[in-house]
């Protein structure tokens, strides 16, 4: 693992009035790394990962993604990631070709290089038939495949999966993660919010977030011996149970 | 420039991937333009008539033939007793008593002057307004032609009659629908306009692709370009096919050009388009969006000039008519419609149309934000 920092984070507080959905997060994430972000329904997971990538901001403390401060250069950051959002957001009524496409067009891509780029990304996903039928037609596992693949699309140095997996079967989770592998083997730097424990286990480091705070932050077997847990299922039930924030 | 073709492309796929979209730009025009002129109709028919006759003479028979051939009145009661006239008008059954004493003729021929007795059923103002305005017509036609009768007698010299004629000017037979057309089709691409765009919008929020747009680098102004130009094109579309219809259905040929009309409407489409992307921005989900669009095309369209003058409107309402883009449409369609006024003419309504769609859309501008 390098250390060359892509990520780092001070202190960042998210409120939403009396709420603090974000409560003074620090962490720093390394390049190529998997950085699996777990917590609970409601832990802050999403607000955190939603903040870094743009879309929200925050409430006070500090972070740069990719170099860039999340406050002043967002637009910025927003051309070195990518990013697979909880709820799918593919074009259903555009076909699989046509959405690569667009999303390729947004970030500039020329017209030929979409267009050999869509054909590789087709054939690893072996979808090579599926290219012309419209999203809306296709089973969700190879949905969420597909979303990952478009978020990856632009080739950025970070990624930010919220929730990837979130009801896929097990089998195309696996699929899922092979796929997280080979990004990340590219140097890609993943960042996952995960509320499957054994998928935890398939990453570099994690952080386990509970109301809003990092409790815990470490690599998967480190994090296992100082609870004195058999598998990361332990450590987080351990974790979690003192949270005091209803789950939404 | 390169990112709003790839905008473009994508938009114009969805919407021709969309039956219902395409149903609505096509049948809404056809519907609403073939369909409504017949029904909104100005002149009022079937007025219902009880006639209350207590002289049962010549001349009160020769008034009551005379109402009832104009047309415009349905005789359901004849009677000599008031208060069963009125227990018509409690039923429904009448809209209108007309009343003629007993000594009607006598006085006519005698005093030269005889009194008749209306009484109107004003839960339906419009139809006791117009009903007696007609009724009233009719009587004076019938006094008129009573005394040419009598000319002939020296003994009663002619009364001095001042007589008015009229001649309409821009729309001489007053053909309502060359008055309701052109106001028609101007409603329609203002819901088209607003609406489509609106919706579209806040569509792409409630499946959250709107979310995957905001974590690009993509700029704001080329997000709403992409979102407005297949909208404008869209509107220009509709009007086409309106003018068509108005030329096919209605024969209403522009006394002015054609270019006139579009290029009012090419700044109108904007505003309108402006007025749908500002109710996205405070929309969250398609119920909101609609319902707002709803709201304002109600005041809209009543505060518009197509239904009421305008000008016979309390000062508020005028006040509230002049932040209305409709009736600034609506006011130059029918200059150029029926008066054939030029690009000249209706400099100041290309202006305040202008105003309109820059102040809109920079609103709407200002207040989408790809970060919340």
């Amino acid at each position: 693992m390098q250390n060359e920092k892509v990520i780092t984070v001070n202190k960042l507080t998210k409120k939403f009035g009396d709420f603090t959905a974000v409560d003074h997060i620090s962490f720093d994430v390394f390049k190529g790394e998997i950085f699996g972000f777990l917590g609970a329904n409601g832990a802050g997971k999403t607000t955190a990962m939603r903040m870094l990538c743009g879309l929200l901001f925050p409430s006070s403390g500090e972070a740069t993604v990719a170099g860039y401060d999340v406050y002043k250069e967002n637009e910025k950051i927003k051309k070195s990631i990518g990013y697979m959002s909880q709820k799918f957001s593919l074009y259903e009524d555009l076909t699989v070709k046509e959405n690569m496409q667009f999303y390729g067009g947004i970030y500039h891509m020329t017209e030929k290089y979409i267009k050999e780029k869509t054909a590789t990304i087709l054939k690893q996903l072996h979808l090579e038939k599926e290219g012309n039928l419209l999203v809306k037609s296709l089973p969700l596992g190879w949905k969420q495949k597909l979303a990952f693949a478009v978020s990856i699309f632009h080739e950025p140095g970070i990624v930010f999966l919220d929730e990837p997996t979130g009801g896929v079967d097990p089998v195309t989770r696996r699929e899922f993660w092979n796929m997280i592998y080979e990004a990340s083997d590219r140097g890609t730097t993943i960042f996952v919010t995960t509320h499957y424990m054994d998928e935890a286990e398939y990453c570099n480091r994690v952080t386990i977030m509970v109301d809003g705070r990092i409790d815990a932050l470490d690599t998967p077997s480190n994090l296992k011996k100082n609870y004195n847990a058999s598998s990361m299922d332990e450590v987080f039930l351990i974790l979690a149970r003192k949270a005091v924030r209803a789950a939404d | 420039m390169k990112t709003l073709k790839f905008l473009l492309r994508k938009e114009f796929r969805q919407i021709f991937r969309d039956p219902a979209i395409i149903r609505l730009i096509l049948i809404m025009p056809v519907i609403q333009l073939m369909v409504l002129p017949w029904a909104a109709d100005y002149e009022i028919k079937n007025i219902k008539l009880a006639v209350v006759d207590q002289d049962h003479s010549e001349y009160s028979r020769k008034l009551i033939n005379k109402v009832t051939s104009s047309g415009y009145f349905l005789l359901t009661d004849y009677t000599s007793s008031y208060e069963h006239s009125l227990e018509k008008v409690e039923l429904d059954k009448a809209d209108l008593i007309l009343q003629i004493p007993a000594h009607f003729e006598k006085d006519i021929v005698k005093e030269n002057e005889a009194k008749l007795f209306m009484a109107l059923n004003a839960i339906n103002g419009v139809n006791a307004n117009l009903g007696s305005a007609y009724l009233r017509t009719i009587i004076q036609d019938f006094n008129r032609e009573i005394r040419t009768e009598w000319i002939q007698f020296p003994r009663f010299s002619p009364e001095t009659q001042i007589e008015v004629t009229e001649s309409n000017w821009f729309n001489p037979l007053m053909n309502y629908k060359y008055f309701m057309v052109p106001g028609i089709l101007v409603i329609l691409l203002t819901m088209v306009g607003t609406n489509l765009t609106a919706i579209n919008i806040v569509k792409e929020k409630e499946i959250g692709t709107i979310e995957q747009i905001n974590v690009t680098p993509i700029k704001k102004h080329h997000f709403i370009l992409g979102k407005l130009i297949p909208f404008w094109l869209i509107g220009l579309v509709v009007l086409t096919i309106g003018l068509f219809i108005s030329r096919v259905a209605y024969g209403i040929i522009p006394a002015g050009s054609f270019l006139t009309i579009y290029l009012f409407a090419a700044v109108y489409l904007f505003a309108v388009l402006g007025l749908g992307l500002l109710i996205s921005t405070y929309s969250v989900n398609q119920q909101q969006a609609t319902l707002l669009s709803f709201f304002l095309m109600m005041i809209f369209i009543l505060l518009g000039g197509l239904y009421t003058s305008i000008d016979s409107m309390p000062e508020w309402a005028k006040w509230i008519t002049r932040f209305n883009p409709v009736s600034y449409f609506i006011e130059v369609m029918r200059m150029v419609v029926l008066k054939g006024s030029g690009i000249a003419d209706i400099k100041k309504h290309f202006m305040i149309m202008g105003g309109f769609a820059v102040v809109l859309n920079t609103w709407a501008i200002l207040n989408y934000r790809k970060r919340s």
